[in-house]
């Protein structure tokens, strides 16, 4: 009689496990259906509607950025498993520095335990063998967490396999000023570098100095080299969760053309459908794009 | 803007004006007060079916009852997308499309106006529309040129200002003279700022602003460190104006993309994507759009307590 608890929770196991194997089994059969289709090569998330979600779930505060954690893995999973090359996430913004202090440190401390949890054996890093980069100011972070940050990035290096880039005291137009900035700095120097010389203005001289002048310019190719995102190609979609309709001021320059979609799921509530969903309305208007793509 | 075609265009929301179904979305949770809104909007576009008497057509001059005037937009965007599409499916030739286009920005320009928008920017023709066919591109500056001259006194009387963003290098001189003219005819004008973005795109935008600022810093007006946001915001071409970021952003013809449009403008903009063919978007579209943005929550980062 007393063997009877136990041996019901070995039962409750098994099955799980095996619900599991079967679910599992059914993902990945729908995986290889979608993969007949072009698979994006570069996913970006929004990760919006954590503190939304632990407000309706009636959780204390901070458990809706956990719950938002398990939601990132469990995303990541599918995508590296689907085959997406590069998965890009906006973890914190600059303006979210003006949020309560208590906030604030809260997720600072989250995002330190997790920095930090990457290195971990069993860790998704390990398991996928995914490079991480963590894009932004992080001059703007405190020591231990950008310390954790470039421990991480270091450690990964070598990974070639698959990508993670973390959006962390990140801006868009941070990031293109930052950019600008650099840009003119290398022009200028390499102006300097080059000298000046002095032409008479002969006919063959004034097409050269045409030439110099345009050289001299700044030109599309110099502020993008220059940006931190560089590290990767532009995402192919870009998914914000809780419905809201709008970029704030995530991935302005490389989401030019890249498709939208805003479920209205919070982001612990994210799930496989929606990522399906998203891939399947890249799959209708990839071959048009990639046409217009080779015309320009 | 020159329509994108795709062979089924679908969206996570469709927003269809006049019908409250939401296809496809029965899979996801979506906010009651979205079908709300669409049964009010059936209700209202039946009523516009209706041949409307001069006390109801005097009503409508005013906003419509679902605005809140409070909560209008100062700066709206729009990509006006889908006028080979229309035309397509009426049997007609694209440039039938973009007639109906100009039309239907007509429209928009005068409600917009009446409703107390302060500025309206319109995507009319991209970098990227230069691959279009040279007989395309002919039609569409000749429809410009046409249609600035022919609305220039209603502009005029209708107290709007002109202004045109883009790379003007590559456009025709007579055009070109047209619209210095017309920016300077209606630069004194104060209701409603129209600015039309040729030959315009997001990048080329920051690429000039980029050079802009080299050049400042390299006649010794100002040092490096001290190039920022404010100051990138002051060569954007949209220094034309007093409000440059726009609050809402409406793209027509169910198109889920920015495409390259006023990029770091948007860094905060609220997106709305409209089903309808940009011919047929109109003031019950406009209103959807307006609606939907009325009801969103603008954080830019913060925390809403």
């Amino acid at each position: 009689m007393a063997e009877l608890p136990g041996q019901i929770q070995r039962m409750n196991g098994g099955i799980n496990q095996l619900l599991e194997q079967i679910f599992g089994f059914s993902r990945r059969c729908l995986f290889r259906v979608i993969s007949m289709g072009p698979i994006p090569n570069h996913l970006a998330f929004i990760m919006d509607g954590n503190r939304r979600y632990a407000k309706k779930c009636g959780l204390e505060e901070g458990s809706g950025h956990k719950a938002g954690f398990s939601a990132l893995m469990l995303m990541l999973q599918y995508c590296y498993e689907l085959g997406i090359q590069y998965v890009t996430i906006y973890a914190f913004s600059i303006d979210n520095f003006r949020r309560q202090p208590e906030e604030v440190q809260s997720l600072m401390d989250l995002m330190l335990e997790k920095i930090k949890s990457l290195l971990e054996k069993e860790s998704i890093v390990h398991q996928y063998g995914i490079r991480v980069y963590f894009i932004g100011n992080l001059a703007l972070l405190n020591d231990q967490v950008r310390a954790a940050a470039e421990k991480v990035m270091k450690a990964t290096a070598k990974n070639s396999r698959v990508v993670l880039l973390i959006c962390i005291a990140y801006n868009s137009t941070d990031e293109i000023l930052q950019a600008v900035k650099k840009s003119c700095i290398n022009k200028l120097d390499n102006i300097e570098a080059s000298g000046s010389c002095k032409h008479e203005d002969t006919d063959s001289d004034i097409e050269a100095k045409d030439m110099e002048n345009q050289e001299k310019k700044i030109q599309l190719v110099d502020i993008e080299e220059n940006m931190q995102m560089s590290v990767a190609p532009n995402p192919d979609i870009l998914i914000r969760s809780s419905g809201e309709t709008r970029l704030s001021n995530f991935l302005l320059w490389q989401t030019g053309n890249s498709q939208l979609c805003s479920p209205a799921a919070l982001w612990p509530e994210i799930g496989l459908r929606h990522l399906v969903w998203a891939i399947l309305n890249f799959q209708r208007s990839h071959s048009y794009l990639e046409k217009r793509k080779k015309q320009l | 803007m020159l329509s994108l075609r795709v062979p089924t265009p679908t969206s996570f929301r469709r927003l269809h004006a006049g019908r409250s179904r939401l296809s496809r979305d029965c899979l996801f949770s979506y906010s009651p007060s979205f079908v709300n809104r669409g049964v009010r909007l059936r209700v209202r576009s039946t009523k516009s079916e209706v041949a409307l008497t001069p006390a109801e057509e005097e009503e409508e001059v005013t906003l419509p009852e679902e605005l809140q005037p409070e909560l209008m937009p100062k700066h709206v965007a729009i990509i006006m997308d889908g006028n080979g599409r229309w035309a397509k499916n009426q049997g007609l030739q694209p440039w039938d499309g973009h007639r109906a286009g100009v039309e239907a920005l007509k429209e928009i320009v005068e409600l917009s106006g009446r409703w107390g928008i302060q500025v309206l920017t319109v995507f009319a023709f991209s970098t990227d529309n230069w691959i279009r066919p040279r007989i395309e591109i002919d039609f569409l500056f000749s429809l410009f040129e046409r249609s600035l001259k022919s609305e220039f006194q209603n502009l005029a009387k209708n107290d709007v200002r002109i202004s045109i963003i883009g790379d003007s290098s590559k456009l025709p001189k007579s055009l070109l003279r047209l619209i210095n003219e017309v920016e300077e005819g209606t630069k004194n004008n104060t209701r409603l700022q129209l600015i039309v973005a040729v030959g315009y795109s997001g990048k080329y935008d920051v690429l000039q602003a980029c050079r802009g600022i080299a050049q400042r810093v390299k006649d010794g007006e100002i040092d490096v460190d001290e190039i920022d946001e404010g100051l990138i915001e002051q060569e954007l071409e949209t220094n034309c104006t007093e409000f440059p970021y726009p609050d809402l952003l409406i793209r027509t013809s169910g198109e889920l993309r920015v495409s390259n449009f006023l990029l770091w403008q948007l860094a905060y903009t609220e997106l709305f994507f409209a089903q309808e063919l940009w011919p047929d978007f109109g003031r019950s579209g406009y209103v959807e759009a307006l609606m939907s943005f009325q009801q969103r929550q603008r954080r830019f980062g913060g925390r809403k307590s």
